[in-house]
């Protein structure tokens, strides 16, 4: 992974702000932050609730666009590019895991897997084989056909991460992602996502305010009033 | 995927889709019906026999009115002469008369006429024999019964040689026609033939009604009729004489009840829209519902046009289920209605396509804003709503 920090990185941000307008009223939830993220790292965005930490996090995950300031995901300027633009970064690049799983309820594991490939024009086939490839690689391989309603919220979070992790993405944006479990499925979705960071090098983002799951990422941005307040390493965690 | 998202809400579904079916089944049952009527009275016009002209006094229009005649036997035979060819020429004087059998008495339609009212209008006999040259020229006392007419004065018994009163004067019967059903509502069944000149007597009058002429084709309709109505004006400077021909009853007819078929389409499409607006109404509330799975699918790499496509398509396949259920249900409804009732149907191809093809653009048209709203979804704030 060394040579790839030396290379384009995963995200690269200058500035960046964000600011709302709420009934008429202009709020900045983000106020000039810049940071730069490399492929294959462990990343835990913390801070307190209104910190600006799911701003960013959006941002990062191109569902949503700057106010100012410069954004590269994987070398790409998302001013650049149009929505459509923006939905194939999202597709392609990112990976996401949130914390209410937004797993679509009637559908079946593995079509909830294979559904980032629907968007990229693969093949049934194809797309069904590799959700499967990818919900094995998170256990759940006598689940394919099982409903989110037939599943305990650990096995939900994994299907979800089975998702984020089909279409082979540079970074996995995991928004809260132990919020809606109890600590043993936390512990067990942390689990393979430090092994997805490990084993694959896949770049994995947490944004969380507990600082248990924060520790388990290598390095911490601190965000507090829209600012980056600290950015440190701490080394407990995997790289 | 679509398919899906409409079985996850069957009752919904099938609830929006019950207006697009009523609106569907009520075009091509409307249609079938108003083109039955069209067709079993263009039936009726083409069962007179073919290339008629009929010559009466006056103007003939839609709320023209009636108007004396003053065309008498003579001028029978003039248009026989212009006409060249006797047999092609007939006439009628008509008169509503009570025609009596011992107690049995009925209201017939007298038609005077004569041995030529054959050779222009198609209409078998049952029994016996039509009138002839010697029943017109003597005066005859003679009568060819309707089918219907014969049925009530004599049941099953034969008519022929018996004995009928018309108007109080006594008629033997020498001839029975077959049932022919109604013209123009004109039943025809209710006809009594009798020599014109015994008529004329009976009625007392020296005029006639209207006089028809046969062409031998298609094409001498047209000149024949100008050089009928030519010579009869003519003759009377100053008035006016008509010549129809079925081409233009039939032309007549067939735009009246074109625009009835129509007006009966346009109606039936009109709770086909409403149908419409319900589609709307739901695939708002649907994506209204899944705004958590657009916000999700845009995540996931779902352009807009994705996102458009999907609602677009659920909305289209509702209301074209909905339209091969409805073209289902007015077939098998107009099969019924033209099984159990006297309305004709005649169900056409031209109903079926364009219900079809309506209930398609429906989906389109009332999909349209319902998918825009859903493809312009913010996906930050689909993905946190509840």
């Amino acid at each position: 992974m060394i040579f790839e920090e030396a290379g384009v990185p995963a995200f690269e941000a200058v500035n960046l702000t964000r600011s709302y307008r709420l009934e008429g009223v202009s709020v900045d939830a983000l106020r000039g932050v810049s940071l730069r993220i490399h492929h294959g790292e462990s990343v835990a965005i913390v801070g307190p609730s209104g910190s600006g930490k799911s701003t960013l996090m959006h941002l990062l995950g191109c569902l949503d666009r700057p106010t100012s300031g410069t954004l590269r995901v994987d070398g790409a300027d998302v001013s650049t590019l149009d929505d459509a633009g923006l939905a194939e970064l999202r597709n392609k690049a990112i990976g996401f895991v949130f914390q209410s799983f937004h797993l679509l309820g009637r559908t079946s594991a593995l079509d909830n897997v294979a559904l980032p490939l629907v968007y990229r024009g693969v093949g049934r086939a194809e797309r069904r084989e590799r959700a499967r490839r990818a919900l094995e690689a998170v256990g759940l391989a006598h689940r394919l056909d099982h409903r989110p309603s037939q599943m305990s919220g650990g096995e939900q979070q994994r299907v979800a991460i089975a998702r984020a992790l089909v279409g082979d993405p540079k970074v996995v944006l995991a928004d809260e992602p132990t919020g809606n479990l109890d600590s043993r499925n936390g512990q067990e979705v942390m689990g393979i996502l430090a092994d997805l960071n490990t084993a694959r090098g896949v770049a994995v983002v947490l944004v969380t305010h507990e600082r248990e799951v924060a520790e388990a990422a290598r390095r911490q941005i601190h965000v507090r009033d829209g600012l980056i307040e600290r950015d440190t390493v701490s080394g407990t965690g995997p790289r | 995927m679509a398919l899906e998202a409409l079985r996850v809400n069957r009752l919904r579904s099938a609830l929006t889709m019950f207006g697009v079916v009523i609106g569907v089944s009520a075009v091509v049952i409307l249609v079938a019906i108003g083109t039955g009527a069209k067709e079993a009275i263009e039936g009726e016009i083409a069962g007179l026999g073919s290339n008629i002209i009929l010559v009466v006094p006056g103007q003939v229009g839609l709320g023209a009115a009636p108007t004396q005649s003053r065309l008498d036997l003579n001028d029978v035979a003039y248009v026989r002469r212009v006409v060249g060819d006797p047999a092609k020429v007939t006439v009628a004087v008509n008169s509503g008369e009570s025609v009596r059998v011992g107690r049995t008495e009925v209201f017939a339609t007298i038609t005077g006429t004569d041995e030529y009212m054959p050779n222009i209008f198609e209409r078998p006999l049952r029994r016996g024999r039509y009138l002839s040259g010697t029943d017109v020229d003597t005066r005859r006392r003679v009568a060819v019964l309707g089918a219907e007419v014969g049925e009530k004065l004599f049941g099953d018994v034969d008519p022929i040689g018996r004995q009928v009163t018309i108007a109080g004067v006594r008629f033997r019967v020498i001839g029975l026609y077959e049932s022919v059903g109604a013209t123009f509502g004109v039943a025809r069944d209710q006809e009594v033939h009798i020599p014109v000149t015994t008529a004329q007597r009976l009625i007392g009058l020296s005029r006639i009604n209207g006089i028809a002429v046969g062409a031998s084709g298609p094409d001498e309709i047209e000149p024949l009729r100008q050089r009928v109505v030519d010579g009869l004006s003519g003759r009377y400077p100053g008035e006016r004489f008509s010549a129809v021909t079925q081409t233009q009853l039939l032309g007549t007819i067939g735009s009246v009840l074109g625009m009835l078929t129509g007006v009966l389409a346009a109606i039936a499409g009109i709770s086909l829209l409403v149908g419409g607006v319900g589609v709307s109404n739901i695939m708002l509330v649907s994506v209204r519902e899944r705004t958590r799975e657009i916000g999700l699918r845009k995540a996931l790499g779902a352009r807009g046009r994705d996102v458009l496509g999907q609602f677009l398509i659920e909305a289209v396949l509702l209301t074209t289920i909905g339209g091969v259920i409805g073209i289902l249900l007015g077939v098998g409804g107009s099969l019924l209605i033209q099984a159990l009732s006297p309305v004709p149907a005649a169900i056409t191809w031209w109903s079926i396509a364009l219900a079809f093809g309506v209930s398609a653009g429906v989906g389109v048209f009332f999909g349209v804003a319902p998918a825009r709203r859903a493809a312009r979804l913010d996906p930050v704030i689909a993905l946190r709503a509840e």
